[in-house]
C-alpha cells in the first residue's frame, strides 16, 4: 500500500504513532499503555523501532510479541508473571515507560485523576491517585488526553496526582532524581516540556488542526515555537499495522473521531 | 465458621482491612454480612471496588483508605463518589504504592518504610500528617515515611480453603491479600470451596496456595462470595449485574428496590436473587432474539 499524502489517515491514526514515539528510546523496559491510542502506540513501537519493549496483558503477565486489541487469553504467549506486587518492584526500579490518562493536566506537567474541586469535599470524585504519584518520581511518564480542552488542560490542576517538573523540582533532589514528563499527546497534537523552565511546549500538531485550535483549547499559555510543524505521519507499515493487525476493527476510530 | 460469627468478630469502630483489587476476588459475602448488621462508624482500607461503594451507602462507613475506588470496567463506584462529593465520609488518599507498603509495614511490625512515592504530590499536603525520614546513609535521601496501616480485622476472599484456614488463590494475581492478614489482628478468610488439606494440591500449583493458616483465625464456605466482582477460574465479573448496581445507585428509588430485591435477605437469599435475576436477563435477551 502506498499512501502518498495524509487525506487517508485518521486522527487517531495520527495519535497512535505519537503515543508510540515515546517508546522510541528505552530499550528493554516495560511498557504501560492506558487507552486505545496508547495501547496501539506500545505495540506498533513494539513491532517495529522497540522490538525489546515489554508489553503486559493489562492484567498479571507480560506478554510475546505484541497482540492485537482484544486478543483472547488463550491466544496470549506469556513470558513472565507479574502480578501487582511485583508490578511495584519495577515502577520502584525504573524499568517502566508509562502512558497515563489525565482528568486535567497543567502547564508544568502535574496531573490529576484523583477529584475535581477541593480534595475536602469534591465536586466531581474521580478514580484517585491510583499509581501516579509514584509513578512519576520513579519512572519516565506521559499522558494521553483525548478530550482536549480548556476543562482538561487548566492553569493548575486541583489535585497533583502525577507529579509535574514544578512540584518535582519543590519537592527537591528525591523527586527529581528520576523524574521525566516526557510527551503530552491529545486529540489536537503533541506537547513536551523541553524549555528552560519546563513549562509545556507545543511539538505538534495533527494534520486538520491548527495552532489557534490549540490554543484556544488550553486554558492556559503554551510556548509556541516560531514554527509548528504537523505530527508525522504514520509509515505504511505502521499504517497497515494499525489497520489490519492490531485494530481491525477500528476501536481507535471509536475513543478519537477524524 | 459462618459469615455470622465473621461478623460477631467484628465491633463498631473498627478498622477493618478488604482484600482483592477494584472488582476483582473481593470479600463481598462478608461485606454484605456487615451490611445486615448494626456494625457502623468503620474506618475501611481497601484497594477499593464496590466493597467500599455497598458499605457506604450502607452508612457503615466513618472513614474509607485508599489509593482508588473503581469498578474496573466502569472507572468509579458511585455510592463511593456520593459519599464524598457529600462530605459523608473522611477520606484518606495515598499513592496505590504507598498502601501496598503500609501494610508490609503493619505486617513486618516496623513502623514505617520509606519510599520516593508521594514526594512532589498532594498526598502529602492534603495527608499532613504524613512524614519524610532522611537516609542515615551517605546518599541522605529523603524520602515519605509510610506508616504501618494496622488493621484491627482483615477479611479476604480466596478460591479454595482447608479447614484450618489455610488459602489457595488459583487466579492470576494473589493482589495484597497476604499482606492485609499479616497486618490485623483479626484475620478472616471467605472461601468458594473448603476443601480437605491433601486436595489443595490437586486445585493449582504450589504457589497457589500462597494463605497460610499462620495468617488466618477463620474460614468461612461462601460459594459466589466475591459476586460480582470476578474471582476467576471459578466466575468472571458479573458484568451485566454491576452495570445494574450501577444504574439503580443513580436514583434513591431504585437504589431502595435493588436493597428489597437482594441484599434483605442472608447470603442464600442473595445468591438465590442472583440467579432469578440471571434468568430473567436470559429469557428477557431470548425474547428479545426472537
Amino acid at each position: 500500500m502506498t499512501m502518498t499524502d495524509d487525506s487517508g489517515v485518521s486522527r487517531a491514526e495520527y495519535c497512535a504513532v505519537a503515543c508510540a514515539e515515546v517508546f522510541r528510546v528505552d530499550g528493554e523496559v516495560m511498557a504501560s499503555a492506558f487507552g486505545t491510542a496508547p495501547a496501539l502506540g506500545a505495540r506498533l513501537a513494539r513491532l517495529t523501532f522497540a522490538p525489546d519493549l515489554v508489553l503486559t496483558d493489562g492484567d498479571a503477565a507480560l506478554v510475546d510479541g505484541a497482540p492485537p486489541l482484544g486478543t483472547r487469553p488463550e491466544a496470549l504467549v506469556f513470558e513472565s508473571h507479574m502480578p501487582f506486587r511485583r508490578v511495584f518492584d519495577v515502577v520502584w526500579s525504573g524499568r517502566r515507560n508509562l502512558i497515563m490518562m489525565a482528568s486535567q493536566i497543567d502547564r508544568t506537567g502535574n496531573q490529576n485523576i484523583s477529584a475535581i474541586g477541593p480534595w475536602a469535599r469534591p465536586k466531581a470524585q474521580l478514580v484517585g491517585v491510583r499509581g501516579a504519584p509514584g509513578n512519576t518520581v520513579n519512572h519516565t511518564t506521559s499522558y494521553w488526553v483525548p478530550n482536549h480542552s480548556t476543562r482538561s488542560f487548566v492553569e493548575q490542576v486541583d489535585v497533583v496526582s502525577g507529579v509535574g517538573y514544578a512540584r518535582a523540582a519543590a519537592a527537591g533532589p528525591e523527586a527529581t532524581r528520576f523524574h521525566e514528563i516526557r510527551f503530552v499527546v491529545s486529540n489536537l497534537g503533541v506537547f513536551d516540556f523541553a524549555t528552560p523552565d519546563h513549562t509545556m511546549r507545543l511539538v505538534s500538531v495533527h494534520p486538520g488542526v491548527t495552532v489557534d485550535d490549540v490554543t484556544a483549547a488550553t486554558g492556559f499559555d503554551l510556548v509556541l515555537p516560531a514554527e509548528v510543524p504537523e505530527t508525522r505521519m504514520p509509515t505504511p507499515e505502521e499504517l497497515h499495522l494499525l489497520r489490519e493487525v492490531l485494530d481491525p476493527s477500528a476501536q481507535r476510530d471509536r475513543e478519537v473521531r477524524t | 465458621m459462618t459469615l455470622d460469627d465473621l461478623v460477631g468478630g467484628l465491633a463498631s469502630g473498627m478498622t477493618l482491612g478488604l482484600g482483592g483489587w477494584g472488582s476483582r476476588r473481593k470479600p463481598m459475602a462478608a461485606v454484605r454480612a456487615i451490611l445486615r448488621s448494626d456494625l457502623t462508624d468503620l474506618t475501611v482500607v481497601s484497594y477499593g471496588g464496590p466493597d467500599v461503594g455497598l458499605l457506604c451507602a450502607a452508612g457503615k462507613v466513618a472513614k474509607v483508605v485508599f489509593a482508588f475506588v473503581t469498578l474496573d470496567s466502569i472507572p468509579t463506584d458511585p455510592h463511593f463518589k456520593a459519599a464524598r462529593q457529600s462530605g459523608g465520609v473522611e477520606a484518606t488518599e495515598v499513592d496505590e504504592g504507598m498502601f501496598y507498603l503500609g501494610l508490609l509495614a503493619a505486617s513486618q511490625r516496623v513502623p514505617f518504610l520509606p519510599t520516593r512515592a508521594g514526594l512532589g504530590s498532594d498526598v502529602l499536603t492534603v495527608n499532613p500528617w504524613l512524614r519524610t525520614v532522611r537516609s542515615p546513609y551517605d546518599d541522605g535521601e529523603e524520602l515519605v515515611a509510610m506508616p504501618a496501616l494496622r488493621l484491627d480485622a482483615a477479611v479476604v476472599h480466596v478460591n479454595r480453603a482447608d479447614a484450618a484456614g489455610s488459602g489457595q488463590i488459583l487466579g492470576p494475581d494473589p493482589f495484597f491479600d497476604e499482606l492485609f492478614l499479616g497486618a490485623a489482628d483479626r484475620r478472616y478468610v471467605t472461601t468458594e470451596r473448603i476443601v480437605p488439606t491433601e486436595q489443595l494440591a490437586e486445585e493449582g500449583a504450589l504457589q497457589t496456595l500462597c494463605i497460610s493458616r499462620l495468617l488466618t483465625d477463620g474460614v468461612v464456605e461462601t460459594p459466589g462470595g466475591a459476586h460480582f466482582t470476578t474471582c476467576v477460574p471459578d466466575y468472571g465479573r458479573d458484568e451485566a449485574f454491576q452495570k445494574e448496581y450501577v444504574a439503580a445507585a443513580g436514583d434513591p428509588d431504585a437504589w431502595a428496590a435493588f436493597v428489597e430485591r437482594f441484599l434483605a435477605e442472608d447470603e442464600d437469599g442473595y445468591q438465590a436473587a442472583v440467579r432469578e435475576c440471571t434468568a430473567e436477563r436470559a429469557a428477557g435477551s431470548g425474547q428479545g432474539g426472537a
